[in-house]
């Protein structure tokens, strides 16, 4: 079992960063999200792999570590928010841009100075 | 326990979402209760400093659990220093965007704003290492909002890629804590401070990998080279007021590298031993070069603002990589510098592109109320190159005194010395192009001064003030910060106020 947990976050991770680094907002979204699962696992295993047995004190028996449940189940609440958010940020900046590459393909300062004065008061 | 330490993070947390909730379309009473709440935190965050003084370190624990079991707020001398700071920024920031009307540019501003500040203050607050992740979040959950507030095109371009860069530092930054975890079975700092000289021989490559592993997470958001790349867009297609809020977290980053490398990865701990010294130091005058030659080769004026905001934050690691009382006394002296120093360089670049329609470094006709804004922006200048009489060069001073006896001081000092000239040269040029040329040139007469009332100068005003403070008060500012650096070394106080002193002799 731990080989397979092992392998599992290894996979996830190597496919996650592999995505990450990619030029498109979709695979860089996805590349997030496989982290992301990555972690979780990552997280959930960090308190030892436990079979079958509940995470709660219940009289004398034994128990797995109650902590690292908690923990993944905060990482797995922001993670989901921030895909949510990064999806939405990046679908606001195709539409406006017109692509979805990530890098900035060009910094002149002029340019960018005329549209950050231009009160828009949509977004966020 | 004194209840008033939880006040910064849950009067935020209660009058952000009534904001939204309430006071959705009146900009006014949104602005009331923002600026109300702002002010009643520092007036908290004075009482909690004043405290603090005391030396002695208070603990609050959440729901009476004690610690390591239940999560605690530790203020000591250091953390209350920072949400002062934290406090001081914020309502600065706040009167020059009521000021100048950024707030109206999209919606739900001061609600993410109080967001922002509870991040930031639970993070300089939390003494837990999970907890301090979750404050992360929420601090770059409304940093995200506050980024791209107002659109358009290069801002959410930039903000998609400040986002995707940061999940992917909260991605490691969860790695890591796993790892923590695992081998210490703890994420309370005291109980890791404690547990982590004491482990097994086998564990010690997994600590030392964690340890690295967070060393790059916090270094990702003090932007020390190489992981730097995510500020200059970010900052400079922020709104410049936002930008100037943000010179406090990468200090942030700079609070959680002293705070867990003195206290759970101490200079004393075998498995890291000079470890992180050894990789800060290097990145750390790398990015002081790379910021100030940014400085000189900024195309506008919001850009050399961003670099100027790196190469600093290159002076503080340098300051911080050598882990000796001295060093970090002038360390957080450098901090609080660099932060309000940061701060008024952005405000005086949204003075100046709301007269110019644009920050670049281009000659055109003279600008209205030059000679004052000019005035100010040498002054912040002066501060931020690390001239006397400004605080950047007590700063700075400071820093080259407490490396004088470390290894590679001759190379420090060179490069320092060095940078602050680069930074000299590029802020002079910088301020002749703006100011001193423009009348030279035949323009079409100066263009009026944008409608607005006399705020956004009186808080730049304001914020050179306490840069003049931080110069006038520098004997009792630094005696304050000695007694930090001296608590930050010795670690028993901490763990004892956390763990109670049987607590401590129970987990050896």
């Amino acid at each position: 079992m731990e080989l397979l947990v092992a392998s599992g976050v290894g996979l996830l991770t190597a496919a996650g960063v592999y995505l990450m680094l990619r030029l498109r907002t979709f695979p860089v979204i996805l590349g997030l999200s496989l982290l992301a699962y990555a972690v979780n696992l990552f997280l959930f295993a960090s308190g030892r792999l436990v079979v079958n047995q509940p995470p709660v004190l219940l009289n004398e028996g034994p128990y797995t570590d109650p902590l690292p449940q908690a923990l993944a189940l905060t990482a797995i609440v922001i993670a989901f928010g921030m895909t949510a958010l990064v999806v939405i940020m990046a679908l606001a900046s195709f539409v406006r841009a017109g692509t979805d590459e990530v890098d900035m393909e060009t910094e002149t300062p002029v340019a960018h100075e005329a549209a950050n004065d231009t009160p828009t008061g949509d977004a966020t | 326990m004194s209840h008033w330490i939880i006040v910064p993070i849950i009067l935020p947390a209660l009058i952000a979402p009534l904001l939204v909730l309430s006071a959705r379309y009146d900009i006014v009473l949104q602005r009331v209760i923002s600026l109300a709440s702002v002010v009643f935190l520092l007036g908290v965050t004075v009482a909690l400093t004043w405290t603090a003084a005391g030396g002695t370190v208070e603990v609050y624990e959440m729901g009476n659990w004690p610690a390591p079991f239940g999560i605690v707020m530790v203020l000591d001398r250091l953390s209350a220093m920072m949400v002062l700071m934290t406090s001081v920024l914020g309502l600065v920031v706040l009167l020059y965007v009521i000021g100048t009307g950024w707030d109206r540019r999209g919606r739900h501003f001061h609600a993410l704003f109080l967001f922002q500040l509870m991040g930031l203050y639970g993070a300089m607050l939390t003494g837990d290492l999970f907890n301090l992740f979750v404050f992360f979040e929420v601090l770059l959950i409304a940093s995200y909002g506050l980024m791209v507030h107002g659109g358009g095109k290069l801002r959410l371009q930039a903000g998609v890629q400040y986002v995707i860069y940061n999940l992917a530092g909260s991605t490691l930054f969860l790695f890591a804590l796993a790892t923590l975890y695992g081998v210490t079975g703890t994420l309370n700092m005291a109980d890791m401070a404690v547990k982590a000289p004491a482990l097994a021989e086998g564990d010690a490559a997994l600590l030392r990998t964690a340890a690295a592993m967070l060393l790059i997470v916090f270094a990702v958001k003090g932007a020390l080279v190489p992981i730097h790349f995510w500020l200059p867009n970010t900052y400079t297609h922020a709104p410049a007021p936002v930008a100037a809020l943000f010179a406090i977290m990468t200090k942030v980053g700079a609070y959680a590298v002293i705070r867990v490398y003195t206290l759970v990865f101490g200079p004393g701990l075998a498995v890291t031993n000079t470890m992180p010294a050894d990789w800060i130091l290097p990145a750390a005058l790398v990015t002081l070069i790379i910021g100030m030659a940014g400085v000189l080769a900024g195309g506008s004026l919001s850009r050399m603002a961003s670099f100027a905001a790196i190469g600093s934050m290159g002076t503080l690691f340098i300051a911080i990589s050598a882990f000796t009382p001295e060093a970090t006394l002038a360390a957080l002296y450098y901090m609080v510098h660099s932060t309000f120093a940061g701060a008024t360089l952005f405000l005086i670049v949204d003075l100046v592109q709301r007269r110019r329609g644009s920050c670049a470094l281009d000659l055109r006709a003279p600008m209205a109320q030059s000679g004052l804004i000019a005035a100010m922006f040498f002054a912040a200048a002066i501060a931020t190159a690390g001239m006397p009489p400004l605080s950047g060069f007590l700063g700075k001073l400071l820093v080259l005194d407490a490396l004088r006896s470390e290894p590679g001081a001759a190379l420090i000092w060179t490069v320092i010395l060095a940078t602050s000239l680069i930074a000299v040269l590029g802020f002079a040029r910088a301020g002749s192009m703006l100011f001193w040329k423009p009348h030279s040139v035949a323009g079409d007469g100066t263009p009026p001064a944008p409608q607005l009332n006399a705020l956004p100068l009186v808080a730049t005003g304001a914020m050179l003030a306490l840069l003049l403070a931080l110069t006038v008060l520098a004997g009792p500012l630094t005696g304050y910060m000695e007694a930090t650096s001296a608590q930050l070394y010795d670690t028993s106080t901490y763990i004892e106020a956390v763990l109670g002193t049987d607590g401590v002799e129970g987990t050896q």
